[in-house]
């Protein structure tokens, strides 16, 4: 894990109207961590998250990558490096009339040109890396359950054998033993291809047994950057409201 | 012997020693998914002439590698379904791709997928024909079938009026009907002056020209009025209500009136069929009155009939169950054209496709069920000399 940021976020001030949803804002994602993100509803994580992936770019401050400000790279070098990342959106944003597998084409037919036999075979392997059956491959999303959809959403992502993989609200809408393994498959692939992976989540199974380091979203700003242990001994409100509640201590118990 | 390929970049090259009876493949450079193309075909030859155990790998030169370059290197010793192969040989040492190698093996769903060859020809045609003519029969049904439960939720209805959605009503009947009287006016008019040219041009060879007050009357009135309207409402109001109905369902938003207690035929499909009826004739007065105008505005100007001359010529060329037949057939293609958009809408599943083809049928459906039932209409008042 070496020591500069790979993204980080400097100040950023992000504001709908009248109504500031950042302020002052700083985080840092490491090489190789796992980063969870959490934070009320409402608290702008979704938004942070648009703001990283530059699709909405920041009203006040700078995102930087690698070293490299947003503000500075031209529109092709933003697409160039967008191509190191994956994305796995909240309502996992499958193409409805695409098969899972051409789902999972879209990108590499995008992006590099290699012969058709071998593009289906990759994209088998991202979906078998994404733990989904054979089967999966040739169904429409509207046939998937919920949990699948996610896996979906993930092999998408991981069509391009990307740097860093953005969740949000992976584990969401899944039942207890989903979630649970889709928190073990997030953590095998970030050891096995080296990812670095940010995910926002309301887990706090995941965030026990997976994530790295937490950052908290609370008063428009992140207000802890830390290894889970360090953050839910910290002297916050909606820190201890969080963490010390009943299923943040149930949480606590299970990892110990 | 050794041959080597180069991807474009250049940024990775393999070279292939198959001199012996074993096989080196010496991977160069970084194989990742953007540059690993041009090695598929080399490599599935290599695959099919050799057995596993004789080729090896050497990744001492191996720079970057990421999941389909392990993929396609290690592809050769990938068994079908799950079994694993033999361990792979390799030389040198290369700890990601070691890692990702053996991912690979453990996840590559390398099941080809069963998909039955497609039969062409002459039975694949026979099927075609089959199926189709399945599905249009079975459209049928269930379009009588949705006509009957409207029926009786309208019967439910009339026996407790105040279950009647007055406003929902209302609303219908401004988007249905006010909002296209100035199209359906200005289609009518010129539908009316082309028939007064066709007319004028033909007559006047027989001296006849006189006799388009009745050919432009009696076609406005009988037919081209009430057709118009019944199509312009399929066109507007049935892709309209195919769509809101459809997207609701999607949303799941028809299921939630359900739980709650409200009858979505009640809510959402009785009012639309309620402003359609009643819409139609209004329409279709309004459609005649422009027709009969157009048909008015050409004959004045190029054969010299002063409209007072047209209209006394009507009133005593034309009787009035001309106007009453046209009548008549709106309320039938108002519910013709209500009852098969819901229908489509509340046929919706639960993806973006279905939406897009079932807004299609609806006003394909409506169209076509309006010309034959015209066509039906026709043929009744022949037989009944009206
Ligand atoms: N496009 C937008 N226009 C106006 N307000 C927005 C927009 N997107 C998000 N917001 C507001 O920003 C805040 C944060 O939203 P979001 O990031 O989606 O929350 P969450 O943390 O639950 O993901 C909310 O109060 C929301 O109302
Ligand atoms: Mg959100």
């Amino acid at each position: 894990m070496s020591e500069r940021a790979i993204i980080e976020v400097r100040g950023l001030h992000t504001q709908f109207g009248s109504h500031v949803v950042h302020d002052n804002l700083d985080l840092e994602v490491r090489r190789g961590e796992i980063l969870g993100i959490v934070g009320g509803s409402g608290t702008g994580k979704s938004v942070l998250l648009n703001t990283i992936l530059g699709l909405k770019s920041p009203d006040g401050g700078e995102v930087f990558y690698d070293g490299r400000a947003y503000s500075k790279l031209s529109a092709e070098d933003l697409t160039a490096l967008q191509q190191n990342w994956g994305v796995l959106f909240q309502g996992s944003a499958l193409f409805s009339a695409l098969t899972v597998r051409e789902n999972v084409q879209v990108p590499l037919r995008e992006h590099v040109s290699l012969p058709l036999s071998l593009m289906d075979e990759i994209a088998d392997l991202k979906i078998g890396l994404a733990g989904l059956a054979p089967e999966a491959s040739t169904k429409f999303p509207s046939e998937l359950s919920g949990g699948m959809k996610k896996r979906a959403g993930l092999a998408r992502a991981l069509a391009l054998d990307p740097d860093i993989l953005f969740l949000d609200e992976p584990t969401s809408g899944l039942d207890p033993i989903g979630a649970g393994e889709f928190d073990t498959l997030i953590y095998d692939l970030s050891r096995t291809l080296g990812l670095t992976v940010v995910m926002i989540t309301h887990d706090l199974d995941s965030l026990h047994t997976i994530c790295d380091r937490v950052a908290v979203l609370a008063e428009k700003r992140v207000i802890a950057n830390a290894p889970v242990d360090e953050v839910a001994a910290m002297d916050h409100p909606w820190i201890q409201t969080y963490f010390g509640g009943p299923r943040g201590r149930a949480a606590l118990r299970e990892t110990r | 012997m050794t041959r080597s390929w180069t991807s474009p970049d250049g940024r990775a090259r393999l070279s292939v020693d198959d001199g012996g009876d074993v096989c080196t493949l010496i991977a160069h450079g970084d194989w990742l998914v953007s540059t690993i193309g041009v090695f598929d075909r080399p490599l599935s030859e290599i695959a099919a002439r050799f057995s596993v155990d004789k080729i090896c790998i050497d990744v001492r030169e191996l720079g970057r590698i990421d999941t389909a370059g392990a993929y396609i290197l290690s592809r050769f010793a990938l068994k079908p379904c799950g079994q694993n192969g033999p361990e792979l040989s390799l030389i040198g040492a290369h700890d990601v791709a070691q890692r990702l190698m053996a991912e690979v093996r453990t996840r590559m769903l390398n099941c080809p997928p069963d998909d039955t060859p497609s039969r062409g020809g002459i039975v694949a045609t026979f099927a075609r024909i089959g199926r189709g003519f399945e599905s249009a029969t079975r459209e049928g049904v269930d379009t009588l079938a949705f006509l009957g439960r409207a029926i009786l939720t309208f019967l439910r209805v009339v026996v407790n009026p105040t279950r009647l959605r007055w406003n929902a009503i209302v609303h219908q009947m401004e988007v249905v009907g006010v909002d296209a009287l100035p199209i359906v006016s200005i289609l009518s008019f010129f539908i009316g002056a082309v028939v007064a040219y066709m007319g004028a041009k033909l007559l006047t060879t027989f001296g006849a020209s006189v006799f388009t007050v009745e050919l432009v009357g009696l076609s406005v009135l009988r037919e081209f009025g009430v057709l118009i309207t019944a199509i312009m409402l399929a066109g507007r109001s049935d892709s309209a209500f195919a769509a809101a109905l459809g997207s609701m369902k999607m949303q799941q938003e028809i299921d939630a009136m359900k739980v709650i207690g409200l009858d979505p035929f009640e809510v959402l499909v009785l009012p639309r069929i309620i402003a359609c009826v009643l819409m139609a004739p209004l329409l279709a007065f309004a459609a005649m009155l422009a027709g009969i105008f157009g048909g008015m505005m050409v004959a004045w100007t190029t054969l010299d009939i002063a409209p007072s001359f047209f209209i006394t010529r009507m009133e005593t060329a034309i009787p009035w169950n001309h106007f009453w037949v046209g009548m008549s057939k709106a309320p039938v293609f108002g519910l013709l054209v209500a009852i098969i958009g819901c229908r489509q809408g509340m046929k919706v599943g639960g993806d973006v496709e279905s939406l897009g083809a079932c807004t299609t049928a609806a006003v394909v459906q409506a169209i076509f069920a309006v010309i034959v039932v015209d066509a039906l209409f026709a043929m009744v008042y022949l037989e009944l000399g009206v």
